[in-house]
């Protein structure tokens, strides 16, 4: 099946198995910031944002994916110009790992947009969906609040 | 296995009908299972994602019904100011299913085709009285959300049929609605027991007509018109609710897994009616 949708802001064309899964195809394509965690919509590792709707790519057939603007981790911001959140994360040490963080800071940007100053609450209610084993989260909540208050919540 | 994008009721009963057709609508549920059961792989599945008209809400019948497209997802429902200020109880079993992204994808519609018995919508829907709206190429059909439910995991829908809409009466704002769920966490979290209620009360605060429903303790969602009984002609006062949650945790047989064991699930039965008192 023919498939085209648009990737960090890059147009992708590809031919694809309409059953495979988006995050298969997106790893393929060398997307390698979306991970695969539980395959069964538990973790969050998988998340990209999809039309700007934070979804999890582990739960999507690769042929929902056409016609879409997908944004990953990686089209937040780069290491040269990371996206206020990422830059968040990595100086309140809220990565440790780091196999969480793409997922999580594309939920804190799907979150910082709906909500731009979330209390400490909202933030853990936020990122409900994405499991971390490493930090215990206090440092992952520090550095959105932080993102918060810098004043830039919305999108890449 | 082959994808389909129908893009109006024409052209998805038309695809319904496909053999070995199966619908995917948010996937929460369906893919999760097709991984754990690869073998079972469907011939088609037909999804939902650009039939636009299976999406949205809308006031019918001069103000007194709520319809909402059965592709709605949970997050389009929750953020709906309708069903936030007319519908409490719904909103209120939405906002803790799942995580946010499964609210994002997940639907309403997927929900109840699942026919789970921890299904968070199916209690607020079932005391509301809602009605379900089937599609097939022969027509449209309408049936109660009470006569859909069959079982655990088993429901009334016929091979191409698909569920269109979802109809929900709006209660008269001074009836009182409550949803809780009890799960093991806040988030991510099957329920362990889940209560639904509707209470209409009277000129001097009597209960007029109590509404009751429970999840996660029976195999389907669990009715007990002995404690919506024992509720009519009293007052919404502790005592009142501790003799109807006697009534319930005595009738009530749930199992136990690896959830809970039965005997909590009997007593947090129960239990979850005090909360009423505060309404
Ligand atoms: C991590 C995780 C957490 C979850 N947490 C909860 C929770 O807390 N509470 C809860 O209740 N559920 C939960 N679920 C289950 C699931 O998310 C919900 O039941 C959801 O509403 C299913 O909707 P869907 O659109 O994703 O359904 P799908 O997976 O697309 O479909 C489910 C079934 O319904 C059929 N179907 C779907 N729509 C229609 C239609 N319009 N007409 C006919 N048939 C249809 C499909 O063919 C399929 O058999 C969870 C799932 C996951 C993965
Ligand atoms: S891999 Fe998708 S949610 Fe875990
Ligand atoms: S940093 Fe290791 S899983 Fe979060």
């Amino acid at each position: 099946m023919k498939l085209a949708f648009t990737l960090n802001g890059a147009l992708v064309r590809v031919d694809a198995d309409p059953d495979q899964r988006a995050v298969d195809l997106l790893r393929e394509l060398n997307a390698l910031d979306v991970k695969e965690g539980c395959g069964t919509g538990e973790c969050g590792a998988c998340s990209i944002l999809v039309d700007g709707v934070h979804k999890l790519s582990c739960l999507l057939l690769a042929a929902q994916l056409h016609g879409r603007e997908l944004t990953t981790a990686a089209g937040l911001g780069s290491v040269k110009n990371p996206h206020p959140i990422q830059k968040a994360f990595a100086e309140h040490g809220a990565v440790q790992c780091g196999f969480c963080t793409p997922g999580m800071t594309i939920a804190a940007s799907a979150l910082l947009a709906a909500n731009p100053d979330p209390t400490r609450d909202e933030v853990r209610q936020g990122l409900s969906g994405n499991l971390c084993r490493c930090t215990g989260y206090v440092k992952i909540v520090d550095a959105v609040r932080a993102a918060a208050r810098k004043g830039d919540g919305g999108e890449a | 296995m082959n994808v389909l994008f129908p893009r109006n009721m024409p052209q998805l009963v038309k695809a319904l009908g496909e053999p070995g057709a199966r619908i995917l609508a948010g996937g929460t549920d369906l893919l999760v299972r097709l991984r754990a059961q690869p073998d079972a792989k469907l011939a088609t599945l037909v999804s939902l994602d650009r039939v636009a008209a299976l999406r949205g809400v809308a006031l019918e019948k001069p103000g007194t019904v709520l319809r909402i497209g059965a592709a709605s997802t949970h997050a389009e429902l929750l953020a709906h100011p309708l069903v936030r200020a007319r519908l409490p109880m719904l909103a209120q079993a939405l906002a803790t299913l799942g995580s946010p992204p499964i609210r994002n994808m997940g639907t309403l519609g997927g929900n109840i085709c699942t026919a789970s018995p921890a299904g968070d919508t199916l209690p607020p829907l079932l005391v509301l009285g809602a009605e379900l709206e089937l599609a097939s190429a022969s027509g449209t059909r309408s049936l109660p959300l009470a006569d859909f439910l069959l079982g655990p995991g088993r429901t009334a829908l016929q091979p191409g049929e698909a569920l269109t809409a979802v109809r929900v009466p709006l209660p008269e704002p001074s009836a009182r609605q409550h949803f809780e769920k009890v799960g093991r966490r806040d988030a991510l979290a099957v329920a362990v027991v889940s209560l639904a209620a509707l209470v209409r009360t009277g000129g001097k605060g009597a209960i007029t007509s109590a509404s009751l429903a429970w999840g996660a303790v029976a195999p389907g969602i669990w009715r007990c018109p002995e404690a919506e009984a024992a509720l009519v002609g009293r007052k919404l006062t502790l005592s009142a609710l501790n003799s109807a949650a006697r009534i319930a945790s005595s009738r009530v047989q749930p199992i136990s897994d690896v959830r809970a064991s039965a005997d909590y699930r009997r007593s947090v039965t129960g239990n979850l009616l005090l909360r009423l008192a505060a309404l």
